[in-house]
């Protein structure tokens, strides 16, 4: 019996697996095999050659450019998303009672789930130089007009902006979940000894809310690390050769794979990507098991 | 918004201001609002107009002629509100097919994960074994993988299928989810005894019907949440509808709106136009799903 069970489950999970094992694992595979093999897409031979396209990334400047700025972008996101989305995540906690709190998490939130492209050229249009809304408003208080998609800086900022006006909806939502979570006991005593809405913010909320803190990060940064769409959209030039602004990784990667027609080379870039994202999530979990052991 | 039965037999009511989502329903304490709360309350209804003005405004530029377009301060209202925008990016532009890939793209998807989820889950939460535990392992494992590390692979073995430039080709991509899988598995350790299963088993019920008549009927609310979770994942796809869709008729909304912007010198009127008959639709299936959404989406965070 308990064996006929066991056959019947393997049985009917296997379909499901070779379609994971298809479309997830065997690609995961596949990039680490193609990472050091040397790939033109014409060629029919994939000869071996060992790290040389990881070192060739190490002295590759677009490279350097796009690994710069695509981390710029991750820890500019963080910086204001985080912070931010804890601050709104306990004011909108704190007016659960108001008739509008639907309205707060809905309006916070609608940035995350629109499609990315028409919500980027919203953002596009009021970054514009000529027709845009902020030049016009900065300029009612003397602000020379600037050009915020054109300038190497600038447009990091436009970047940053856009993907953090996206990002903070999810970031909120999770701190809500874990303001839900907190002992409303501890509040209360808080309460008794006196202390301000501020200061059990300070003192309970966030020391507490820290294992939502570091995967909120986490998750920031990854999701930032494999920015693409906003780039794309918000920083291509006049002539549709996107990207000539702001080159991030994942633009990268697609151009030496499909411009440069190089895959083995872009695969290494793929690699690398992926390197990040695995010492990201294993900062979290050695921080998650430190505060563990010493609770 | 009705009331509902909860697992204790405890009938929870559902608060009549409708708060939804993940926040709590506290009873209502006191009558009068403090001064902070209402500074508070101005503060976030500002805060929420801003984050939603952007959209706002390009909504309304789609209506405008391209005179107001350039008028400071930016109008919400169009003092003159023309189609014109509309009419011509339509017959400009094959719009309509994109956003019918797009649905097909992401409502096939959301089934695909749905099913898939479903299966997996439920065998690997009610069949423990060896085999299993070894399994789930490795599909946690590959949910650390961010999708723009193997697309490229993923892509050749589309084209070596032939499936570029098609909705399978499309859906390749987006066939399973691993905290799909995930969710579902830590749904039924939840809410389904395996008393239930048994006592099905006893009365002669085969392991094919139990899952269909009785562990898919009490994931629904699970289900529901991943199948929009799902959808708009989908929906909002970038980088694979871009390598995958390179000919007009394939495009998804996402990639036929990117290239139509660069592609042409910026008509704002055009662009206004097409980025609203996007935006309206998917806000309003938002608005209506909200809920499971919020659901399905909080429910990402409870990973560890």
């Amino acid at each position: 019996m308990q064996r006929r069970r066991w056959l019947f489950s393997i049985v009917a999970i296997l379909p499901v697996l070779a379609i994971f094992a298809y479309v997830r694992v065997f690609p995961i595979v596949e990039i680490l095999r193609l990472s050091v093999h040397k790939w033109d897409i014409l060629s029919v031979a994939k000869p071996f050659i060992g790290l040389a396209n990881f070192r060739e990334l190490m002295g590759d400047r677009l490279f350097h450019e796009a690994l710069l700025n695509t981390s710029i972008i991750a820890f500019g996101v963080l910086a204001i998303t985080v912070p931010l989305s804890m601050t709104l995540a306990a004011l909108i906690y704190h007016r659960t009672r108001s008739r509008f709190a639907g309205f707060y998490e809905t309006t916070v939130f609608i940035p995350h789930v629109v499609s990315l492209v028409p919500a980027a050229m919203a953002w596009k249009w009021i970054f514009d130089a000529q027709l845009g809304p902020l030049n016009a408003l900065l300029s009612v208080f003397g602000v020379e007009p600037k050009a915020w998609l054109f300038d190497p800086v600038l447009s990091l900022v436009c970047v940053i902006v856009l993907c953090s006006w996206q990002a903070l909806g999810y970031c909120v939502l999770i701190y809500l979940v874990g303001f839900k979570n907190l002992p409303n006991s501890l509040f209360e005593a808080a309460k008794l000894d006196g202390a301000s809405g501020l200061q059990s913010f300070w003192n309970i909320s966030v020391p507490m809310l820290k294992p939502i803190t570091l995967y909120v990060s986490v998750i920031t940064l990854v999701t930032s690390f494999n920015v693409y769409a906003q780039v794309y959209v918000l920083a291509s030039d006049a002539q549709g050769a996107p990207g000539r602004q702001v080159r991030v990784l994942v633009l990268d990667m697609l151009e030496n794979s499909f411009r440069n027609y190089r895959i083995g080379y872009a695969a290494s870039e793929a690699v690398i990507l992926l390197l990040i994202v695995l010492l990201l999530t294993l900062v979290q979990f050695r921080l998650l098991r430190e505060r563990r052991s010493r609770a | 918004m009705t009331s509902r039965p909860d697992i204790h037999g405890v009938k929870v009511e559902a608060p009549a201001t409708g708060t939804g989502g993940v926040l709590p329903d506290l009873p209502h304490r006191r009558k009068k609002t403090p001064l902070a709360d209402r500074a508070i309350d101005v503060f976030l209804l500002l805060f929420g107009f801003f984050m939603v003005l952007p959209l706002l405004l390009l909504i309304a530029n789609a209506f405008k002629t391209p005179e107001e377009m350039l008028a400071w301060p930016p109008t919400l209202v169009p003092r003159e509100p023309t189609i014109s925008n509309f009419t011509s990016v339509l017959s400009s532009t094959p719009l309509l097919r994109w956003i019918f890939n797009s649905l097909a793209f992401a409502l096939s998807s959301a089934i695909a994960i749905s099913v898939t989820s479903a299966i997996a889950g439920y065998l690997m939460a009610k069949f423990p074994s060896r085999t299993m535990s070894v399994l789930f392992a490795v599909i946690l494992a590959t949910a650390i993988v961010p999708f723009e590390v193997y697309m490229i692979p993923l892509y050749f073995q589309a084209q070596a299928l032939g499936i570029l430039n098609s909705l399978p080709g499309l859906l390749l991509g987006y066939l399973v989810m691993s905290f799909g899988i995930f969710l579902i598995r830590q749904n039924v350790i939840h809410s389904i005894p395996d008393e239930l299963l048994e006592a099905a088993r006893i009365d002669g019920a085969g392991e094919i019907w139990i899952f269909v008549r009785v562990v898919v009927p009490l994931l629904r609310g699970a289900l529901g949440a991943l199948f929009v979770l799902a959808f708009f994942q989908a929906w909002t796809a970038f980088a694979w509808p871009i390598i995958v869709a390179t000919t007009k008729e394939s495009y998804t909304i996402e990639v036929g709106l990117a290239l139509f912007q660069t592609g042409f010198t910026i008509d704002l009127g055009r662009l206004s136009a097409a980025s609203a008959l996007v935006l309206v639709p998917s806000v309003t299936i938002f608005i209506f799903l909200r809920r499971n959404l919020v659901q399905g989406v909080a429910s990402t965070g409870l990973k560890e």
